[in-house]
């Protein structure tokens, strides 16, 4: 108090995000070592960067104008096994990841099934899909099957992990008035469960058909068919225009397919 | 309504019968798509491979077992590219989202008729293509290396921030920004009092939470040849090295169990 | 009639919520819980119908033992026991008619609950409760589109649709204003005296408590400190449930009120009835 008084003026600073000065510190120097190790340690080729420059020019100019014709056929092809893939895929992964979501719930499950159903979505979420298709490819062949494969599983990981957080946040006093009225443990789900989850879950389900269609344009880069495989050609072919053709129409079909899927989700709630 | 008199008695069903047969009818149609849509896949594929398929995947299991520890001296590098890809991109992108999501937002955009769409593009054109694509792109312009990677990172995570950025920037408290300008402010003092302290914790959620999906992503940016671990990959796969790839999907789920762990932790420290 | 013999519940953090209560609820007898918080109100209520599992002693439900019985058998008894809850606990996205159906879950076979399709004299039944505490006109609604007030009355139709012998209430009022907790409190009582069911009813409120029930059981850190009439709560007693206050004013309360309580059930079910065709007159008017 004696300050205060003393001092025509109070010196006001502004209070640090951080309260521990070391701490502070700590973190910004731990940041700026970081930074200088992972700079010094990138091995970048300036000069091929440089020569990068005009390359990446010729490959914009490449682009320009869009040929959507000589390869129409090709991309027709590919859309529509992409499509198709997605589809499927979707209905089939989802189907499956509810009773691996059901089982990866704290409060649902028992113990070894809850960690046994959170190892399978560990699994499937680490893994990008392109890795999963790789070994898809080996074991079925090249061709959509293989994506399909591919897109379902990675659908099981992301589907069920939200089913299963969804399930363990959902309001346990609706669920224990019902199964106080002696209901089953299907007519619990059913009746307790399915209503309190159920609107999130299916605008997720959309949320997934958007993400498998743009995987669907990348597993085909390993053989997994789809646009991917017509992409790939294109690239390998040195046929840029056709190449930024399908990447003009996934970015008008994935842009169709959110806005769809905007409007549903907002009709479902 | 659901409930109808009928003799004399009340009669109660879930739904009227109309909405109850336009649901049918839903079930129906999609039951028909799912059905025709697999009749198209399964037309394209060989069934012998899938009926093979499992024998396959027991004889590859067999040869994946053990996995090849020693082999670990040559990742640690590769595992260091690959977090540096995702850490380094994920800065570059922030940095570039910002402006990105300003111009997009509905509230704070200077201008609604030119800025705007354009920046709606660039946000929905980064988050159409997938990571791996622009990496393949990029392989071909910059040349094969960890440089690509980074780029290819940064450029597909700008859509995904700006995207979450400006419905953060959307949905803050209008009467906030109001009072800041009420006292005089000029357009970038209302945006440092009345807009960033309320898109603070939004902002640092999406960073990390980015962070994240980009550690999974960077690990397989080398299959393209954009450097990091799936370099190692792909040349143990090529290599029919199945005891080095056994290894390599491991410390895969290694690093992103354990980025995952650090990002859940990171936000919750925040929020 | 309901016999609880020393019951124990000891929580996994290792507190004992319940000290071997022996307890005895004779057939159509309203009794009213009351007690500090965690005294282990909730507990019992939960041990007798096993949704939180006892740790030690003994339930009977007539000639039944509740305590040894498997999955099966366990869920035919929870059907005898309606239960009441303090946030009414509705399933808040199925519709009224739902919710009350939900009461018969342990009478029908999954497929037939599954598609809604239940037998109609359970269908007429529940018309039937609806009427008598007056939501018959919001059979199609979702019960998040209900009052605290009108919620409640929806949780009493559901435990009585199962046709239960017993009904365990938990704080029925806690989440109600004044007004309406006394008309659920009325409500429970006179529906109890028609069906002649035994209850138990775990409340808060001395008052109410006193106003209502035909006897009095006061819990302590998991014991029973007093058993008796309503008018044999005094202060002495009070303090020795809840802990020293000054309890005159509460007693004399309930002396004043007495006779306003006998406002009627109808009464108030009209001022409801009034409320919703307010509302929907306000809807129609915008």
């Amino acid at each position: 108090m004696a300050d205060i008084s003393l001092s025509a003026s109070r010196r006001w600073k502004k209070p640090p995000l951080i309260k521990s000065r070391q701490l502070r510190w700590g973190l910004g120097l731990g940041f700026a070592i970081y930074l200088t190790l992972a700079f010094g340690t990138t091995e970048i080729d300036w000069g091929r960067v440089a020569e990068g420059v005009p390359r990446g020019a010729r490959f914009l100019a490449g682009f320009f104008p869009p040929d959507f014709v000589s390869r129409w056929d090709a991309i027709v092809d590919g859309i529509a096994e992409s499509l198709w893939m997605t589809v499927i895929s979707t209905v089939v992964g989802i189907a499956l990841s509810i009773p691996v979501g059901l089982g990866a719930a704290r409060n649902l499950a028992p113990k070894p099934v809850y960690y046994f159903c959170r190892a399978i979505l560990a699994v499937s979420r680490s893994f990008q899909e392109i890795i999963i298709a790789i070994f898809c490819v080996k074991l079925f062949g090249f061709g959509p099957f293989a994506g399909f494969v591919t897109l379902s599983f990675a659908t099981i990981g992301f589907y069920g992990k939200l089913l299963a957080e969804d399930i363990e946040d959902m309001d346990p006093v609706q669920a224990e008035a019902v199964r106080a009225t002696g209901a089953g443990w299907f007519q619990w789900l059913n009746y307790a469960v399915q209503p309190q989850v159920l609107p999130r879950m299916i605008g997720l389900g959309l949320y997934r058909l958007d993400i498998n269609f743009r995987e669907s344009a990348v597993v085909g880069i390993v053989g997994a068919g789809g646009i991917g495989a017509t992409l790939t050609t294109a690239f390998d072919r040195y046929e840029f225009d056709s190449a930024a053709a399908i990447l003009l129409v996934i970015i008008a079909i994935v842009m169709a397919v959110e806005y769809t899927s905007g409007y549903v989700r907002k009709w479902v709630q | 309504m659901p409930v109808s008199e009928r003799a004399g008695t009340k009669v109660w069903q879930r739904r009227e019968r109309g909405k109850q047969l336009s649901i049918w009818a839903c079930y129906l149609v999609g039951t028909a798509i799912f059905v025709y849509c697999w009749n198209l896949v399964s037309e394209k594929t060989i069934w012998m491979f899938v009926w093979d398929a499992p024998t396959q995947a027991g004889d590859l299991a067999t040869r994946m077992v053990p996995p090849d520890w020693a082999y670990i001296d040559k990742l640690w590098k590769a595992i260091w590219d690959t977090l540096n890809i995702a850490t380094l991109g994920t800065i570059m992108a922030i940095v570039m989202a910002v402006p990105v999501a300003f111009c997009a937002a509905r509230n704070t955009t200077p201008s609604r008729t030119v800025l705007r769409p354009i920046a709606l593009f660039i946000i929905v054109s980064s988050r159409s293509i997938n990571s791996l694509i622009w990496a393949l792109m990029l392989v071909t312009i910059l040349g094969p290396g960890v440089f690509a990677g980074i780029i290819a990172i940064a450029l597909r995570s700008i859509g995904f921030c700006a995207k979450l950025l400006y419905e953060a920037i959307e949905e803050i408290d209008e009467s906030q920004v109001e009072a800041v300008r009420a006292t005089g402010a000029s357009g970038p003092q209302v945006l440092a009092y009345g807009v960033v302290p309320q898109i603070m914790p939004a902002f640092a959620g999406i960073s990390v939470f980015r962070w994240d999906i980009n550690i999974r992503e960077s690990t397989v940016l080398g299959l393209v040849g954009a450097g990091g671990i799936g370099l190692q990959l792909n040349a143990s796969i090529n290599n029919l090295a199945w005891t080095q790839v056994s290894l390599i999907l491991l410390v895969i789920i290694a690093t992103v169990v354990l980025s995952e762990w650090v990002s859940a932790r990171i936000r919750h420290a925040i929020i | 009639m309901l016999r609880l013999q020393n019951l124990e519940k000891r929580y996994r953090t290792g507190d004992l919520a319940l000290k071997g209560v022996d307890l005895e609820v004779p057939d159509g007898q309203i009794m009213a819980l009351i007690g500090p918080s965690g005294a282990g109100k909730s507990t019992l209520i939960r041990c007798t119908n096993r949704l939180v599992e006892p740790t030690g002693g003994k339930v009977w439900l007539n000639d039944m033992e509740l305590t040894g019985l498997g999955a099966g058998a366990l869920r035919r008894a929870r059907r005898s026991m309606g239960m009441i809850f303090q946030e009414y606990a509705l399933v808040e996205r199925l519709s009224v008619m739902e919710n009350v159906l939900s009461g018969r879950l342990g009478y029908v076979g999954f497929w037939r609950s599954y598609f809604r399709r239940f037998p109609q004299s359970d269908i007429d039944e529940a018309f039937r409760l609806l009427g008598r505490v007056g939501l018959d006109h919001m059979v199609d609604k979702r019960a998040d589109e209900l009052s605290g007030g009108q919620r409640q009355r929806v949780g009493i139709c559901r435990a009585l649709a199962q046709n239960p012998e017993l009904l365990l209430v938990d704080e029925p009022t806690a989440s109600l204003d004044p007004k309406t907790s006394r008309q659920i409190m009325r409500l429970i009582c006179e529906l109890c005296k028609e069906r002649k069911l035994s209850a138990i009813v775990n409340i808060h409120d001395v008052m109410l408590a006193q106003m209502f029930a035909e006897r009095i059981v006061g819990l302590k850190l998991g014991e029973i400190v007093y058993d008796g009439p309503p008018d044999g709560l005094t202060a002495e007693v009070l303090t020795e449930i809840y802990g020293e206050e000054d309890w005159e004013a509460t007693i004399r309360k309930v002396d004043d009120e007495d006779g306003e309580a006998e406002e009627s059930l109808a009464e108030s079910l009209h001022d409801d009835h009034r409320a919703v065709v307010l509302d929907r007159n306000l809807i129609i008017g915008n």
